[in-house]
């Protein structure tokens, strides 16, 4: 059963090869390839989560050791796959939403020339999201790492003749980059302190303890804080969050399957999975907690001023991560809550933004929501399905986002003292928010008048309008129709996790148990009950639905943004966080660039070109020496020649 | 026998054929401070041998006389065909050996 | 008396040098073929040193010995440890490439023109370099090794200063102008490190008596040569210096820029991707195993150095408008790498620095060949004429794209192994040092990203929009390239099994113990 863990990544490596190799000729079926590999792992994927759960809950690991990677003396990594509940959790995540986001694409990008390219990635990204999840050691956890960074910029790229999905694909690859130095010197510490950085006996296992927590607090908190940079680049939090809303340059359906529900959720995965390290390390979770609640109130605010409706399901995305960030630095309290609400989120979020790829299919590739409006009737599909997921991530009463937000909010109170009442707070302020900027969304959206008619008199062409719109004249007044079944189908799916999965995981503990022998779990102890929390969360939620309705349901929605307030314009320009960086990094780094250039030139060569020069001079006055004139050789000669008789003379009288 | 007063005599043929050799800029003039020089040499060889008695000296102002022979034999003839060229005698104008 | 292998690999592409030169001027295609048949030849006898070498055998194999002058001691000693055989193999791998890559770059011009491109010289001065370096390789004599390190020089010269690109912008005059002047910047830096070697080759002679590696190095262990500690310094500063100007470490870098922008990329990459090597081979070959003292009296500086290269070479990447010389300093980076690795004097700092001798030769290679191949379609190296090549050319621009991410050390492409390898080395031993040098895995991300957005992606821009994608050729010479790459970068182990019990001699050469983690991992 262990050789299947292979398979499950070759079986998308092997499509990624074949499409980007294949060359034309694979034009007619490249997508259905990879929708078959794609599916192909699912099903591996599935056999092997029967295997697991017909076996004893602690003895649900495996193991295969393919080979040795790169065996130097002192320092062994190897090609070695670990397969346990939390990584079979993900592998599910993964392959199933990555089957149906496949599918899905299938319809969307049906007009697009180079959608076998498309697919290629897509597959190069659910091999290196397997094998990042599947990784038996760290080494081999940051080929995945990057590999899906690498398969991100290809993706948010795609589009390269638009130079802003040129700039925002480098954007967060080097964004990216700094979050993965983190992770390598976290490597470098692991290796200098252990000896080690393979999971097994880093972080042990039923058995045998991990000797993670051996080493001093000062070396585990060091080694927390890089693996947190490292999760803050991958996962969009804070300082690292810039890349994200930009990322939405690319094609929808990856913003579903790696913006919102796989990839940006790998910093969750990488700090749940070494819960042994921060365990021993409360200042690092600490920190881990801090960045998680900054995040969740940050892509909140960011999402409820986004007029872009991808860039505020980006901003949402965020924010959620955020709310699991937060769990996962709760430390065992939380590890199950976060990657439960991981879960739930990855089918919710996904379902809304292929809702909101499907309302831009049939939209001419509009994304301002303030032309949108009224969609309801045309897309009854799409409506009822965004709807659902929707009520889902507000935490609407039995929906799976109301079992999952709730767990962590609760477990926020519960870690006690004053930094609990602050964490919690934030999270329930963070409800609020979230419950207002979806509402805001949905209203804007499908109810309200049908702003895209006589789109003439709104506004001129925006440059954020996509150029794709290929087949239509610019101004051309859309005909809003519902997308075809390959595009609906994979949106019903997820409808149908949005609401169901909240209940299947929670009544009876479910998931709590099934992760429990990896992650560990403790009931914590909560200032406020059970049923106090569960009000107040709700009770937040209908606050924030309420305003909102009063701000976009009951008044006409203005088709130009008006100026807003200063939190809300700084909201829009994702609270200047882009302008931080170009004054500071871009524009800083041009003119360090610049001068290291010119110094280059300049001083390091002038100082060679100086010597060379004087030299040439020192030569040029020797050369004078020799005028031609035989008397001035005969004084040289009469000079030597009295020097060496007065220099023997001199010898002689000493 | 007390040669100081012959090598006083050498010395100061010697600087002045040196003096002459070079200040003088005319070629003929510059050769005969030259052979000055090489016969104030003579004098000196010719009175030490005479002090310690024995030839060596003699021998070796003879091998200087025959040399001079013929370097006046090759110097004037380089004069010559100098001057043939570029009618002068003056050394400063052949100065072409430089860069 | 067995076959003379090194020799014979050795020989073999000078051999072809002279006949590629012999070639009559006319029959211009049949000196390709012939240098190219025997660079693959070179290519066969490499694998089968590669094949009779034994990871576990005697440190120096393959061993030839003969006297040559034996008043000084001078003898043809040849003899190759893990390190020299990888080296081996990389020259003998890049060669068939370098010279199918540079197939059209010596052709005459067009008529009209009056300058002569010797097609036959170009093919010869390629073979006449691989043979010198190959020698420079295997040679366990001190004044051989002298004799080769220097040689290269001068087929090199000729070809930097006679072979520069077609494309320029500035007009052929200028480009004349320009070409003399970096070859000649190229020999004067290289003789001037050469001299101070051979000063410090001659001081060796003095003290030791003799030229041989093994028998100095080994008398060195043992104790029965006795250097004065000064002494043992400005030995050791002397070889150095040639090998830092080689290699090359900031601040004696500002030739490489020069000559590789000003030579043909084939050319270029045989600048980096070998001759080059040379200087970090030397480093671990000769510095280490002759002056372990010394060597750990200097590694402080040495690695402050780097650490400059690493940093200051990646930051004057991204300042670049010129492709070439982009990659030229961001080779400058990735030699830093390599030296801080040679001097953090651990097990794996030491394995990652001659894995990644080897890696850097095949990223460089795939990245300057396939900017070579799109500069001499648009007859211009700036990065700023270029823009959507991706559209019209996605072959050429996808290979550029993979040779950018090998050299950004992509995880999965062989040169991350090395790097990280060289990180983790120096950290366990300088945790500053390598914390620092981290950084440099941002910075090349960002110089490689930057040139490849504004080459690449963007609306396409009419010069480049009738740009052919890559030909038969040219793809020839990525492909493997690329297999390569990604081949190491998965499974290392026929380098390393190769490299590591050399790199184990060289440490207990220095007498130098890896550190021991704190806590000892349960097993």
């Amino acid at each position: 059963m262990e050789n299947l863990i292979a398979l499950l990544i070759a079986a998308p490596l092997l499509g990624a090869a074949v499409l980007l190799c294949g060359g034309r000729r694979l034009d007619a079926v490249g997508h259905w390839i990879g929708t078959l590999l794609a599916s192909l792992s699912f099903v591996f994927g599935a056999v092997l989560f029967f295997d697991l759960l017909g076996k004893d809950a602690t003895d649900r690991t495996l193991t295969q050791h393919l080979f040795s990677w790169i065996p130097v003396e002192g320092f062994q990594a190897d090609i070695a796959f670990r397969l346990d509940q939390l990584s079979m959790t993900f592998v599910l995540l993964i392959t199933g939403v990555g089957s149906l986001i496949h599918l899905y694409s299938v319809g969307y990008m049906e007009h697009d020339e180079r959608r076998r390219r498309f697919f290629g990635y897509l597959n190069l990204f659910l091999a290196a999201m397997l094998l990042l999840v599947l990784a038996d050691n760290y080494l081999l956890l940051y080929v995945g790492w990057e590999g899906v960074g690498l398969a991100s910029y290809l993706l948010i790229g795609f589009w390269q003749h638009k130079p802003s999905a040129a700039t925002a694909a480098k954007k967060a690859f080097l964004v990216n980059r700094v979050g993965d130095m983190g992770l390598s010197i976290a490597i470098m510490i692991m290796f200098t302190t252990f000896g080690t950085f393979a999971f097994g006996p880093l972080l042990g296992s039923e058995e045998t303890p991990g000797v993670a927590g051996d080493a001093s607090e000062g070396t585990l908190t060091a080694i927390g804080l890089m693996l947190l940079l490292a999760a803050c680049g991958k996962s969009a939090q804070v300082p690292l969050q810039s890349w994200l809303g930009d990322a939405m340059e690319g094609p929808t359906p990856v913003s579903a399957l790696i913006h919102a529900a796989t990839m940006v959720t790998a910093g969750v995965y990488l700090i749940v999975r070494s819960g042994a390290i921060f365990d021993a390390a409360p200042d690092a979770q600490l920190v881990v907690t801090i960045v998680g609640a900054v995040t969740l109130l940050f892509g909140a605010i960011v999402g409820c001023a986004k007029d872009d409706i991808k860039k505020a399901l980006a901003g949402s995305t965020m924010s959620q991560i955020g709310y699991m960030i937060l769990a996962a630095g709760l430390g065992p309290i939380g590890y199950a809550f976060a990657i439960m609400h991981l879960v739930t989120h990855g089918f919710f979020k996904a379902g809304l933004f292929l809702g909101a790829g499907s309302v831009m299919h049939g939209m001419n590739d509009e994304v301002d929501m303030r032309k949108y409006g009224g969609l309801r009737k045309y897309m009854p599909i799409t409506f009822i399905t965004f709807g659902l997921g929707y009520l889902a991530i507000i935490g609407f009463p039995g929906l799976s986002g109301f079992f999952s937000k709730d767990k962590i909010i609760e477990a926020a109170f519960a870690k006690g003292g004053t930094e609990g009442w602050i964490l919690g707070g934030c999270a329930l302020l963070g409800a609020a928010i979230t419950a207002y900027y979806m509402t805001r969304v949905m209203l804007m959206t499908f109810f309200g008048e049908e702003r895209w008619r006589n789109r003439e008199t709104a506004s001129p062409a925006e440059p954020n309008v996509e150029p794709a719109a290929e087949h239509q004249g610019e101004h051309a007044e859309p005909h809003p129709h519902e997308s075809p079944s390959s595009m609906t189908i994979p949106m019903i799916v997820l409808a149908f996790g949005s609401v169901f999965a909240g209940a299947l995981f929670s009544i009876g503990d479910r998931f709590v148990n099934w992760l429990e022998p990896i992650t560990g779990f403790e009931h914590g102890h909560s200032p406020l009950s059970a049923a106090a929390v569960t009000s107040s969360t709700v009770a937040v939620m209908v606050i924030g639905v309420a305003v909102a309705y009063v701000q976009y349901g009951r008044r006409p929605v203005p088709a130009v943004a008006p100026r807003g307030s200063l939190l809300t314009r700084a909201a829009r320009r994702d609270l200047l966080q882009d302008d931080f960086n170009h004054v500071v990094l871009v524009r800083g780094g041009e003119h360090l660039t610049r001068s290291l250039v010119y110094v280059d030139h300049t001083l390091v060569d002038g100082v060679v070109n100086g010597t060379a020069a004087s030299v040439g001079g020192l030569s040029g006055r020797l050369r004078r020496l020799q005028n031609g004139y035989a008397r001035s050789y005969a004084v040289s000669m009469f000079g030597g020649a009295a020097l060496l008789v007065a220099a023997t003379l001199l010898m002689r009288a000493v | 026998m007390n040669p100081v007063n012959y090598l006083y005599l050498a010395a100061l043929l010697f600087t002045i054929g040196a003096t002459g050799v070079l200040i003088r800029r005319n070629a003929i003039v510059v050769f005969m401070c030259i052979e000055l020089m090489l016969n104030a040499c003579n004098l000196s060889l010719v009175a030490f041998s005479r002090m310690h008695g024995n030839l060596d000296g003699q021998i070796i102002a003879f091998f200087t006389m025959v040399v001079a022979a013929a370097e006046v034999v090759v110097g004037l003839a380089i004069i010559v065909s100098l001057f043939r060229s570029r009618h002068s005698a003056s050394v400063d104008d052949a100065s072409l050996m430089k860069l | 008396m067995s076959f003379p292998l090194l020799t014979a690999t050795a020989a073999l592409p000078a051999i072809g040098a002279v006949a590629t030169a012999a070639v009559p001027a006319a029959r211009r295609t049949a000196a390709k073929w012939l240098a190219l048949l025997f660079s693959l030849a070179t290519l066969a006898l490499a694998v089968v040193i590669m094949v009779r070498f034994d990871p576990d055998g005697d440190r120096y194999q393959l061993t030839e010995s003969h006297a040559w002058i034996s008043e000084f001691g001078v003898r043809y000693d040849l003899g190759v440890d893990g390190i020299g055989v990888a080296l081996i193999a990389l020259t003998a791998v890049l060669m068939p490439f370098v010279i199918l890559a540079g197939w059209h770059d010596a052709d005459p011009l067009e008529t009209g023109s009056k300058r002569w491109r010797p097609t036959q010289g170009f093919f010869a001065l390629i073979l006449a370099v691989e043979a010198m370096v190959i020698l420079s390789f295997e040679a366990t004599d001190v004044f051989l090794f002298y004799i080769f390190f220097e040689a290269m020089l001068i087929p090199m010269y000729f070809l930097i200063g006679g072979f520069g690109d077609r494309a320029h912008e500035h007009g052929e005059e200028a480009a004349s102008t320009q070409r003399s002047y970096a070859a000649v910047k190229f020999l004067l830096y290289n003789l001037a490190g050469g001299l101070i070697m051979l000063a410090a080759v001659i001081g060796l002679y003095v003290v030791a008596g003799n030229f041989s590696l093994p028998e100095i190095a080994e008398a060195r262990a043992n104790g029965s040569l006795d250097m004065a500690t000064s002494t043992e310094r400005w030995l050791f500063l002397g070889f150095f210096f040639a090998f830092a100007v080689k290699a090359p470490l900031w601040p004696l870098h500002t030739w490489l820029p020069n000559a590789m922008g000003e030579a043909t990329a084939p050319v270029a990459v045989l600048i980096t991707a070998v001759v080059d090597k040379v200087g970090t081979f030397a480093m671990l070959r000769f510095c280490l195993g002759l002056f372990p003292e010394a060597s750990k009296w200097a590694t402080p500086a040495i690695l402050v150095l780097a650490l400059i290269s690493i940093i200051y070479g990646a930051l004057l990447a991204v300042g670049q408008r010129d492709i070439k010389r982009l990659v030229a300093y961001a080779s400058i980076s990735h030699f830093g790498f390599i030296i801080m690795g040679i001097f953090a004097m651990t097990s794996q700092g030491q394995s990652g620095a001659t894995l990644y001798m080897v890696n850097h030769g095949l990223s460089t290679a795939a990245l300057m060949l396939v900017a070579g191949f799109l500069i001499s379609r648009r007859g211009s190296r700036l990065i700023a004429d270029y823009g959507g090549v991706q559209k019209v050319a996605p072959v050429l621009a996808g290979t550029f794209l993979i040779g950018g991410l090998a050299t950004l050390s992509l995880p999965g492409l062989a040169p991350f192994v090395s790097e990280f390898l060289v990180l983790v080395g120096t950290y366990t031993r300088y945790p500053v040092v390598g914390i620092i040098a981290t950084f440099g895995i941002v910075l090349a991300a960002l110089y490689t990203l930057v040139l490849y957005q504004r080459t690449m992606t963007g609306p396409v821009k009419p010069e480049v929009s009738a740009m052919p994608d890559l030909r038969v050729r040219e793809l020839a010479v990525v492909a493997p390239l690329v297999v390569l790459l990604i081949f190491l970068g998965v499974y290392p182990k026929p380098v390393t099994d190769i490299v590591n019990p050399a790199v184990e001699q060289t440490m207990s050469d220095v007498q130098k113990k890896d550190p021991q983690p704190e806590v000892e991992a349960a097993k």
